[in-house]
Formats: C-alpha cells, structure tokens, sequence
C-alpha cells in the first residue's frame, strides 16, 4: 500500500472539494469587505448572513447566538476570559474538568494567577467526568461550568444534558468545547441546556483558522476583540468570508450526511478496536467503549513507547499520533491519560488513531498487519519487556 | 526533525538483544518519563569489549543512541570504552534535536552503569568510573491489564 492512510482526523482533516470550491469564488470574484455599502460588500455580506443563519440551524440555536472566531481556541479563550470578567461581581469560581484540552486548561491556569478559583473535577477510568464531584464542587460564588462535549484524544462523550441540567439547575452558566463533536454527533443547544459552545472548521473538513463561538442570547459576557462592529461588536476584525462559507460548507457537507458518516465510522471504529485487542496482547483500551467519538480509537501498548510506533508507522505509510511525551514536548505524559489513571509508563505507550468516513476496512486491515509487526519489533527490544517475560517463567 | 543517522541507527539498530551470562549488565533511566537503556557488555580477559548489545523502551532518539553507543564502545578497552560521552554519541549521529539531548546521556550513563557492574563482579576499580545514578527502580511497578 502505497498512498497514505490518514488517521489522525482529530489532529485535523483533508478540506472537502465541496468546500474548497464554495470558498473559492469569496477570494478574487466576492472579495468585498461585508461592512461596505456597494453591491460588491453586499455580496460578502449575504454569504456571511447564510453561513451564520446555517450553522445557527446545526444546533437549534438563532443566527444572533453565532460569533465566528479564528478557531477553537480563540472560541474556548473568550468564553472562559470574557465570563469571567463579565461575572466577576457574583464570584470567582470556576469549574471544569481535569480533561480538557490546554485552551480551556491554560486559560483557567491564566485566570488563577489573576484572582480567580478554578476547580477540575476528576474523571473515571474511562474518562467520564464523576458528576457527584462536580455539584459537590458547586459554591455560591461559582460563575461557570466548562466541561468539553467529547475528549479529543480519548474519545469520551460527556454527559453534556446532565451536566446542563446541574448548571441550569444552580444558575451557573455553561459552556463546552465541541471542538471534536461539532458535526460529528448531534448537538442540540436548548435540549442540553448549553449557554455557550466552541466549535472550529478544520476538524470538519473545513478550513483552518475559523471556528465559532456559540452564545446564548441575553448572555452579557463582552467583546474580546476590540475595534469595529463586526459580530455585533463582540468581536472585532474585518469577516473571514472566504473561511466562514468554507465553514458552513463544511457543515452542510457533514450535516447532510451525518448518520451515515457516524454509522460507518463506528463500524470501521468497532472493527478495528476488536482486531486490535484479538490480535496484540497487553493493550488497553482507552477512553468509554459505547459512550465515545464514532472515529475515535486509543490503545495503550504496554512495554513500549509511543513516538517510536509513529515512526514507525510513518514508514509504512499511516499517520497517527500518541500522548507519550515525547510528542508533547514534555517530560510527562498526556495529562488525559494520566486523569483516568494510567500509570506514567504505560500513558507513555499510547496510539490514537482518528478515522474519516472515507477510510475503509482494507485500510483497517493494513493498520492491524503493521501494527501487529510493530508491536512485536519494538517488544523485541524492550527491557521492560525482557523483564515482565522473566517473571513470568 | 531527525537527522539522517538518527532515523537509520532507528529503523535498523544495530546490536539489539541480550548477552547471556554478561561480563556487565546496566540499566538506566526511568519508565515514567519514558526512557529505559539497558547495555550489556562481554569484555574479555584483556580487558577488551568483544561486544556489546542492547534493550531499550523509548522514543526514536532513545534507541539510536543506545545503537550508537553500543558500535562506539565495541572493540575499545575499558579507558576508551570510558570516554564514549554523549557528546561524542550526539556527534557521531550528527546531532539531536535540543529536547532529546537527554537520550543521549542515557546512553552515556547505561555504559557506565553496565561498566560498573563488570567492575563490582570483578571486585575491581575502574580509574576515572563513579557509581551510576540509578532511578529504574520508579519503573518497576508494572501494572498488568
């Protein structure tokens, strides 16, 4: 096999054709500015109007409640950041969780140094966050809630409607990363009660450097960007139109076909999930078996270490990614698998592989072949290995 | 991010395995930030390393070094053997990046550790040898699925 096999969808996704051709006509035919009077602004204007009135639609919500931002990151900052600042008269108190990813987790490091209190309820050995510790660690001072729809390297679906229910319940607002669930599985705002979502285009196979942020009406939290009107003066800077049609692009395309894309993800998913613990011994599943991502698989290999399997891998073709530390530029492990309680060496030896609904169960086949002979190869070599087998002679 | 050295001493390393009844065995690094050398030497009555071999749990940086330490030291006397510091493992690779410099002082360390071993079988004392530091024994709780 030849061509490369792409499982690292979670890290980010090939731009659809459809979206590539829908944003193209917005670089150099529809290139007006949406705040200019003449028709060629209008033009931008319409397109920005449609994508926003669509994307509002995805998740029953109303065309005012979606703010495009640069991204996923930018979206989880400003919620977090703004919140804060907007609450700081009811309390100084946030809750999230110790699973989230480092946009909502430096951000809430960043407001401890400035005053604020932040707890992050714990979660179980599948990654699901313990809802008993989080009313627990309700207060009267607590201003919000931030839990991530579904864990980007484990796969885990929260409860999001009950813990919308909890945070409804005691007044708290609520907001969640959907980065990695946004047109992946259904979100409905009201029915889950969520106050503000995160949501980015690349993860969808849409572009990169666009995302939004979903804010409920009525919600007062400020502008983050100063500068203009744009986005109802929440946030300033002149529209990416070309980014935002690719956006809604992307969503449509996904939308259009969102249960069997989910359908067939999950069966490639639970294929592969079961090749691989038939035919590799000492692996670990990581992450919930049934509440999880549709394209999400993780396995932790015992005994060896995670980049070297990248690399591995990368010669053959398959592009992956691991929570070793050696791939996160620190010393430590993922602070994912460290939550749901694997120890360090074993956290070391993680693989997350991120399906599309364009792979296939050839392709699934080639992964476990490779995998299997990796395996063995760098088990050969391991002394952590040689010694386990030792002990069990 | 590797050079071209480090990628091959990876993809094919040299002198991987085990040397049954070895003149020196050591075992360096910790499981839980990801690293374990272990060297095993076979040094003869003149105090020559006929070989040398290797196991290591790590990332691509980790294993190349281990391979490129185990060439280096194979054939040389103990004084030489002694002189095969990371430095000169990160050279003969032509280099490393900034953050993997630390594989490559295991590497140096893992042939101390195996020389030391050699020296307290033989109740000798190598000129120039100190005790290695030793933190394997955090990577020893292994938990079984």
């Amino acid at each position: 096999m030849s061509k490369l096999i792409y499982l690292d969808n979670a890290a980010t996704t090939k731009v659809a054709d459809s979206v590539v051709d829908a944003m193209l006509p917005y670089f150099k035919e529809y290139y007006g500015n949406a705040s200019s009077i003449y028709q060629l602004g209008a033009k931008s204007k319409e397109a920005l109007d449609e994508s926003r009135e669509y994307i509002a639609g995805t998740l029953g919500a109303k065309a005012n409640e979606i703010y495009f931002t640069a991204g996923g990151s930018e979206s989880d900052n400003w919620a977090i950041k703004a919140t804060a600042d907007a609450y700081a008269q009811k309390g100084k108190h946030i809750i999230t969780s110790a699973i989230e990813h480092h946009a909502v987790l430096h951000t809430c490091e960043y407001l401890e140094k400035h005053g604020y209190e932040v707890t992050y309820v714990g979660v179980d050995e599948n990654g699901v966050i313990k809802l008993d510790e989080l009313k627990a660690a309700i207060r009267p001072d607590t201003i919000l809630i931030s839990v991530m729809f579904a864990n980007n390297e484990i796969g885990t679906i929260q409860p999001i409607k009950e813990i919308g229910e909890i945070a409804k319940e005691h007044d708290i607002l609520f907001h969640t990363d959907a980065v990695q669930a946004y047109a992946q599985v259904p979100i409905n705002v009201d029915e889950m009660h969520i106050d503000m979502l995160s949501a980015s285009g690349h993860k969808l196979n849409g572009p990169k450097g666009i995302g939004f942020l979903y804010i409920r009406k009525g919600i007062k939290i400020r502008s983050f960007v100063h500068g203009g009107q744009q986005e109802r003066g929440r946030r300033a800077g002149t529209e990416n139109i070309p980014g935002i049609v690719g956006l809604a692009a992307a969503a449509k395309r996904s939308f259009s076909m969102l249960e069997e894309k989910m359908q067939k993800e999950i069966e490639l998913r639970d294929y592969l999930i079961s090749r691989i613990e038939a035919e590799i011994p000492y692996c670990r599943l990581n992450g919930d078996r049934k509440k999880r991502l549709p394209n999400n698989v993780n396995f932790s290999f015992q005994f060896i270490e995670g980049e070297s399997m990248l690399i591995l891998l990368d010669n053959k073709g398959i592009a992956a990614s691991s929570g070793s530390a050696c791939t996160s530029g620190s010393l430590d492990p993922s602070h994912v698998l460290l939550a749901i309680g694997l120890p360090h060496e074993i956290a070391h030896g993680s693989l997350r592989l991120t399906l599309s609904e364009e792979n296939t169960k050839e392709e699934m086949d080639y992964v476990v072949e490779q995998l299997v002979a990796i395996m063995e190869r760098l088990r050969s070599m391991s002394p952590l290995y040689e010694d386990f087998m030792k002990k069990q002679k | 991010m590797y050079s071209e050295k480090v990628m091959d001493h990876f993809q094919n390393p040299r002198n991987v395995g085990e040397i049954e009844n070895a003149s020196g065995v050591g075992t360096v690094g910790n499981a839980k930030c990801g690293d374990i050398m272990r060297m095993y030497l076979d040094i003869d009555d003149n105090g020559i390393i006929q070989d040398c071999k290797f196991k290591t749990f790590g990332c691509g940086a980790a294993v190349a070094t281990s391979s490129m330490a185990t060439e280096l030291v194979k054939g040389k006397t103990i004084q030489q053997a002694l002189e095969v510091t990371n430095k000169a493992v990160m050279e003969a690779l032509d280099g490393l990046p900034p953050v993997k410099v630390h594989c490559s002082l295991l590497a140096e360390e893992a042939i101390h550790a195996a020389l030391w071993d050699y020296a307290e079988k033989n109740h000798i004392k190598i000129e120039g040898l100190s005790k290695p530091k030793n933190d394997i024994s955090e990577g020893e709780e292994e938990d079984e699925y």
